[in-house]
């Protein structure tokens, strides 16, 4: 099986030009991860899935992993005058991490028995740029899975063949599993 | 908040111009549609021409109390996913959480899961004969012959974790307790007694003429369809293809067993049915084996506290055969007692992706047996 | 022959039928209330909090640490800690709870709070013929108190094991006192 860099370069081989990017994983003996841009990742998933080294044609588990901005306090050191001399001090400088949603696809290959690789898809942000394409034509198991980030997360999936709520009653109107969800208070559902 | 496409026109009235179609809603309250589970079906006359599934009624919201509860937590509210199997769905979460955070299992361990683990695939896979003949219309009696020696398994594991179905029974590093006396022997006794009990089972039922005409040409799954769609499980290698994740990732102690994958040639729902026959006959094999060799020892590893476990941050994916299918559990860790992300894959949801297009040009009444012969229970769908 | 299937699965019929009057292996039903199936000993239902000795309140053996209410899933143990203290079965002053309320609606009888509680304390029942006519879902520290013989009774290795415990750590905290002993002032 090869490793995700190695799946990289492969890609690359096959669409110069593309933004991929191995994402680390911190714990044990766990594999770490492809991010790939919008703009080739159904072609970059079709050629994961045809490709006769690689033949990842079984997508396994596709989930939404919500990331709300984070607010990182940082001591920066900044020439400063203090009483008349120029000194160097620390100062507490806050630093906004932008948010954004995640897709994340694990690939395995029943033909050739390998796996996993995974594959990452981030959104813009959190609250108008939440469009990502959807992979459902290249694997049909992402169909229920896709609705079932729009349905938790927001993520709105192009190409989807029938993207609509699916755990959620129709007119539900908000994300659940967002970490910033707070649940009104009376949820039944109105006739 | 992006909205919802609109909503979809009543499907297929102008394609069949001409016919009068009937579309009427299969559940949620349904005696055949094991559980809460609706399905839209447009019917031209008996055929199905359309069938939407509609789930959601069960929704619990288990991956967000996941993420606020501890990891140990979690533990009991696995058991009630696929409640039938609470055994594997146990060992599931435990297997994502020892990779997560890097333990080890002690032998005995092991050996116990495989058991527990393989007794749970006979009690499901005769529920579920059981309840596809029923379906059927063979009103019961099947049904209460499985249910008989599902109860002899029901018996073994309130003796041994305390309760029939939520047993709550695997830990981090291992299992919570140990075998009372006798409990092994009373295992080989139940296992050579299932084994007659498939006997009898065959012969009442594998070479009924209403049971063949009614299910063979049923509810066909292309192999190709399956593998694209994520059907696994006793599904898809009913459709020929040979992915058993015991045999694939050979997690536990799997590697050290000898058992045969049964596949089927049609992909039917008699196919379907004659997997899970030979399953179990595999199952016992592997019970046998593990029963004759299992080692005294620890079944913890000490070094794994029970309370306040904090895996270092990473994320992880472990994935187990159960009786349904791969089930797998993701967990990412940001270093906190409780997951960041907690997401269970749910084998009875990813198969029922092709609930229509094994139902198409077939009757209602067959739509049934299709439904029962998938094997889905609706805690796993909704979760 | 057509029909030969048929026959087979009414032979498996016939034979579990006639079976049924006789064949221990087919009499399987048990004649619910007046027969019951011997309770197992393993079995859990609802927790209950033991005393040893007489009374209920004063050898209660929780001492309100919250442990079981911090890690009980469903969270549904409320624990108010009394601030007077009495001593445990060692001698020590430990406190004891004044409030100990367990919402039955909602505990989901997994039995982590007798795993993770650290002075066998509370432990899981057996009983499982609940039904009554009033409506009180919640128990209480006086509902849910048993003492420790009704709990040699239902789960007689277990308690066992924590009596044979209990009674050692007596006897190292006696031995440590006897070794050292304070002195007396003359």
């Amino acid at each position: 099986m090869q490793t995700p860099e190695q799946i990289k370069d492969r890609i690359l081989a096959a669409f110069p030009g593309a933004h991929l990017e191995v994402i680390p994983n911190g714990s044990p003996a766990n594999p770490p991860s492809l991010l790939l841009d919008h703009g080739q990742a159904r072609e970059i998933a079709t050629f994961l899935r045809d490709d006769p080294q690689l033949r990842f044609d079984y997508a396994s588990n596709v989930t939404g992993v919500d990331w709300p901005e984070k607010v990182v306090k940082e001591k920066v050191k900044v020439r400063k005058i203090i009483d008349g001399v120029e000194q160097e001090a620390a100062e507490l400088v806050e630093r906004k991490t932008p948010g954004f949603l995640e897709a994340v696809y694990h690939l395995y290959s029943m033909a050739l028995g390998q796996g996993p690789l995974i594959i990452r898809l981030r959104t813009g942000n959190r609250t108008d740029s939440v469009v990502l394409p959807s992979l459902t034509p290249v694997w049909r198991s992402c169909e229920f899975q896709e609705r079932e980030i729009f349905d938790l997360f927001g993520i709105a999936f192009d190409g989807h063949p029938d993207l609509r709520r699916i755990l959620m009653w129709d007119n539900f109107a908000d994300h659940p599993m967002r970490r910033d969800y707070v649940p009104a208070g009376d949820q039944e559902p109105k006739p | 908040m992006i909205a919802p496409p609109p909503e979809l026109q009543t499907p297929g009235a102008g394609d069949f111009a001409g016919h009068d179609l009937l579309e009427i809603a299969m559940g949620p309250h349904h005696p055949s549609t094991h559980g809460v589970f609706r399905m839209n079906v447009v019917l031209d006359g008996e055929t199905v021409v359309k069938l939407t599934p509609v789930f959601g009624y069960l929704h619990r919201n288990h991956e967000k109390i996941a993420e606020k509860n501890s990891y140990l937590a979690s533990i009991p509210y696995t058991d009630r996913l696929d409640y039938i199997c609470s055994m594997t769905n146990n060992w599931a979460y435990v297997l994502s959480v020892e990779k997560l955070a890097g333990l080890a299992v002690p032998e005995r361990a092991e050996y116990l899961r495989v058991i527990v683990g393989e007794l749970t695939r006979l009690q499901n896979h005769a529920c579920l004969a059981g309840f596809l003949l029923q379906d059927m219309g063979a009103l019961g009696t099947p049904l209460m012959y499985a249910f008989r020696e599902r109860e002899k398994i029901l018996d073994l594991f309130e003796s041994l974790s305390g309760s029939r179905m939520m047993c709550n029974y695997m830990r981090f590093g291992g299992c919570r307790c140990d075998p009372p006396d006798g409990w092994l022997e009373q295992a080989v006794r139940v296992v050579a007694e299932f084994d007659s009990f498939l006997d009898h089972f065959e012969a009442l039922l594998n070479e009924n003429e209403i049971l063949r005409a009614r299910s063979q040409g049923v509810g066909v799954l292309p192999r190709g369809l399956a593998v694209n769609a994520g059907v696994t499980g006793p599904g898809l290698r009913a459709s020929g293809v040979n992915y058993d994740i015991r045999k694939v990732d050979q997690y536990g102690i799997y590697n050290r067993f000898k058992f045969r994958v049964p596949l089927g040639q049609h992909g039917d729902v008699f196919d379907r049915y004659m997997m899970r026959i030979l399953e179990m006959r595999e199952s016992l094999g592997i019970l046998g084996q593990a029963l004759h060799d299992i080692p005294a020892g620890p079944i913890q590893d000490p070094k794994v506290k029970l309370r306040n476990l904090r895996p270092k941050p990473g994320e992880a994916y472990g994935r187990i055969e159960s009786p349904k299918g791969e089930l797998g559990f993701y967990l990412i860790s940001d270093g906190g007692p409780a997951p960041y992300r907690y997401r269970v894959r749910p084998p009875s949801l990813i198969n029922l992706t092709v609930l229509e297009d094994m139902c198409l040009g077939h009757t209602i009444a067959d739509v049934v047996i299709i439904l029962g012969s998938i094997d889905i229970v609706l805690g796993e769908v909704d979760r | 022959m057509l029909g030969r299937g048929i026959l087979r699965g009414l032979i498996e019929t016939w034979r579990n039928f006639q079976g049924s009057y006789y064949d221990p292996a087919r009499l399987t039903t048990v004649q619910y209330p007046e027969e019951k199936l011997p309770p197992q000993e393993n079995a859990r239902t609802i927790p209950f909090l033991v005393y040893d000795g007489e009374d209920p309140l004063a050898g209660l053996r929780c001492t309100a640490c919250s442990i079981c209410a911090v890690e009980c899933p469903a969270h549904c143990i409320e624990i108010v800690k009394d601030t007077a203290k009495k001593p445990d079965y060692l001698g020590k002053m430990q406190f004891h709870p004044k409030v100990f309320n367990i919402e039955m609606a909602v505990c989901m009888e997994c039995g982590v709070c007798a795993e993770v509680c650290p002075f066998d304390s509370i432990k899981m029942d057996r009983v499982f013929e609940l039904s009554s006519d009033d409506r009180r879902m919640v128990l209480q520290k006086s509902d849910l108190a048993k003492s420790n013989d009704y709990f040699r009774k239902i789960h007689p290795a277990e308690a066992a094991a924590v009596d044979a415990a209990r009674a050692e750590e007596q006897r190292k905290a006696q031995a440590k006192k006897d070794a050292s002993p304070v002195p007396v002032a003359s």
